[in-house]
């Protein structure tokens, strides 16, 4: 029997980076309607807006803290400072963003990833976009892709409306409240009917302000028969003070439509990452979630799909890797309520150096979903024997005309693979390295090459000095 | 034949978990030599070839192992690789996210320590692949995933065939092949011998991949202990009656 593995805390210098604060603006630290008020006006809301607010700070005021989860004590909301607006307007043109700002996005290969041809780059730093760019034909063929505080005030301010925080409500939960009240920045797509985007649209995110909360919104709304794979991916550089990403992201997938959804969050390891998902799917319809969850102290991740529409599908890969003094709670939530719908949830997790990760999986069939089908299947793969992997799977089953299936799987890296690899040469380091990138091989096949890339080089930082 | 020792193996005692497999194992290879080492089912064949490359479930309690005028007993498994011990496993592993040309190409470049141009190595490698009546396909495959039994032995000859160690030791390598897989192999196997010049130490119980093979010296090995060696007569005399006498030997 091997003893425990000593594992190396990794060299995060790649991604601890952080500027000068130079922000032009910065309210002051906890929260009250006053500052909420402020906030508001200076962004300039609708009055519906406003009130939104204002009601949303009031269940986050009355809404106790979740006690199920990883521990949050951590988190102190009167030391966080919600709005942190960079000195800076949007930008359309790479060449116009400020210098240190724009190095961050170099070192986070932003615009080497728009030069390799993708649909467009919304970068969100802090809280305001600073820039944005969508390429002409994508624009031509009618698909709307702005920030949350244009699309409030443009040409789809009705559909906004309609739809902001209707799928994920204020009184859901805490953190949903706080966002509702506090929300900033994010994303706003909107694909008309039968419009198929070919590539990837993309976001960026990251905070840099220490002691900053970032709540941005990403509202999705992908029309009837219309296809499109949008991409986010996250980091953080590290600080002292907690930080706090409250995020909330709704989509909205049309009949027989499809909506490709893709994540990378790889937070700084003081992260509180308290971020709410959700999708709605109407007939026909098919949402693809693909989720890598790396960085952060705490994460509470569980993306929901709600298979509204007959023959509705929804998929879900997801991969979280949690090292030294992280503790991932992550999973994936889907409603059947209607016939023929099917959901295929399939997770890989790696803990190492002590790290926690924790896999719930919730199904419910309603009654009406006569011929249903679920599989859950998630793998569990620990590094050394003081990390730790949990799976809780949760089924309601309603009607007996469902096909519901769990499969659960924990292991370790086998020597007897370290050796067959060791004995063509590869060193000890290399070869777990390559297991674990072998384990997370169907989630890196699911993404664009670039985002699978970032995620090996993760794989294989996090790896370095693990020694068995 | 040179008079220069490839592998030198004196008084090898090897434990796998507490329990003694090895009881005294001695073994000379020279360079171009052909071995054949025989013996019942769990007699310590399989032991030896793993203790050779060093996996770290065998524990040398006692003895040496030199190899190429080095010892090293206590290498770690890629060092020895590198020096030229290549080991054809019994049951080669499968490894997802990695293919089988990115594997080879990478272990290649491992042992030479120079990158080697893809296009050359292409067509070595569907040259390789030819010879051993392999599917092109299998090149862009994950690392014997969904190999069937005698995929996985090709691909572990194909290996053998790129790499072209000094000393290529084959675990069972016959084992669970038809007739005509057995003939492709064995062909591979003589390829790697003409061109490499290679040393072969063919672990084996029965003798179907021997029949191809010029052999120069062929040990017995009975309960963890070569107990005679001889030349490829030896072979002849064991196909006929088996280890039987030797086992009563060993006990008598």
């Amino acid at each position: 029997m091997k003893e425990k593995s000593y594992v190396e805390d990794i060299d995060r210098s790649v991604y601890d980076f952080k500027d000068d604060e130079k922000d032009a603006y910065k309210l002051q630290a906890g929260l009250t309607p006053e500052i909420v008020e402020k906030l508001s006006k200076e962004k300039n809301d609708p009055v519906w807006m406003q009130n939104f607010r204002l009601q949303a700070l009031q269940i986050y005021n009355e809404m106790p803290v979740p006690d199920w989860g990883p521990s949050i004590e951590g988190l102190d909301m009167a030391n966080i400072v919600t709005y942190v607006r960079p000195n800076t307007n949007m930008k359309a043109k790479w060449s116009d963003v400020p210098e240190d700002i724009k190095n961050t996005f170099e070192r986070l290969g932003i615009p080497q990833a728009e030069r390799k041809s993708l649909a467009g780059v919304g970068a969100q730093y802090d809280s305001e976009l600073v820039y944005h760019n969508v390429r002409e034909e994508v624009a031509a063929q009618g698909v709307v892709y702005t920030d949350m505080e244009s699309a409030l005030k443009g040409e789809y301010a009705d559909m906004v409306q309609k739809h902001f925080m209707k799928l994920v409500k204020p009184n859901d939960h805490k953190f949903a409240a706080l966002h509702g009240a506090v929300w900033s920045g994010g994303s706003f797509v909107y694909v008309p009917k039968g419009v198929s985007v070919e590539i990837p649209l993309q976001s960026y995110f990251r905070l840099n302000a220490p002691g900053a909360g970032q709540f941005e919104h990403t509202l999705i709304i992908v029309d009837e028969g219309a296809d499109l794979h949008f991409i986010e991916g996250c980091s953080a550089p590290k600080y002292n003070v907690a930080n706090l990403h409250a995020g909330c992201v709704e989509l909205f997938v049309g009949k027989n439509a499809r909506l490709r959804y893709s994540t990378i969050e790889n937070w700084s390891k003081n992260m509180y990452n308290l971020n709410t998902k959700r999708a709605l799917v109407e007939e026909g319809g098919t949402i693809e979630w693909v989720s890598g969850s790396f960085g952060s102290h705490v994460s509470y991740l569980y993306p929901m799909s709600i298979l509204k529409g007959k023959g509705a599908k929804m998929e879900f890969t997801g991969i979280t890797f949690a090292g030294k003094g992280q503790n991932l709670d992550t999973g994936a939530k889907v409603v059947h309520s209607a016939p023929d719908t099917s959901s295929y949830i399939n997770t890989k997790s790696i803990s190492k150096d002590g790290g926690i990760s924790t896999f719930r999986s919730c199904v419910v069939v309603a009654k009406n979903a006569k011929n249903a089908k679920s599989s859950v299947s998630c793998q569990s793969l620990m590094l050394d024997a003081i990390s730790r992997s949990d799976t809780i799977p949760a089924m309601d089953i309603r009607t007996k005309d469902a096909n519901v299936g769990h499969e659960a799987q924990i292991g370790s890296i086998s020597d007897e693979a370290v050796f067959y690899l060791m004995s063509r040469g590869m060193s000890e380091e290399d070869a777990r390295a390559c297991i674990v990138s072998g384990f997370a091989d169907n989630v890196s096949k699911e993404l664009p090459l670039e985002y699978a890339v970032e995620m090996n080089n993760l794989i294989r930082l996090e790896m370095k000095g693990s020694i068995g | 034949m040179s008079e220069k020792e490839l592998l030198n193996v004196k008084d090898l005692v090897v434990d796998v978990e507490e329990k003694e497999i090895l009881h005294g194992v001695n073994l000379t290879i020279r360079p171009g030599e052909t071995h054949v080492l025989m013996g019942p089912n769990g007699t310590g064949k399989s032991t030896l070839g793993y203790t050779l490359l060093g996996n770290p479930r065998y524990t040398v309690k006692q003895g040496e192992i030199r190899f190429d005028g080095k010892n090293i007993t206590a290498e770690p498994v890629n060092e020895r690789a590198k020096a030229g011990i290549f080991l054809s496993f019994q049951n080669p592993l499968e490894v997802p996210g990695v293919t089988l040309s990115s594997f080879i190409r990478n272990a290649v470049e491992q042992k030479t320590g120079k990158r080697i141009r893809l296009w050359e190595f292409k067509k070595q490698l569907e040259a390789a692949m030819e010879l051993l009546d392999m599917d092109k396909s299998y090149a862009e495959r994950d690392l014997n995933v969904g190999f069937s039994g005698g995929e996985k032995k090709k691909a572990e000859i194909l290996q053998l065939l790129m790499l072209k160690p000094k000393l290529a030791i084959l675990d069972e390598t016959d084992s669970g092949l038809d007739v005509d897989a057995v003939r492709t192999v064995s062909a591979g196997i003589r390829e790697y011998q003409k061109n490499s010049e290679g040393s072969l130490l063919v672990i084996t119980h029965s003798t179907k991949i021997l029949e191809s093979l010029p052999v120069d010296y062929t040990h017995v090995m009975v309960e963890g202990k070569i107990i005679k060696t001889g030349g490829a007569e030896l072979v002849d005399e064991i196909n006929e009656s088996g280890f039987a006498g030797y086992e009563a030997e060993e006990h008598r």
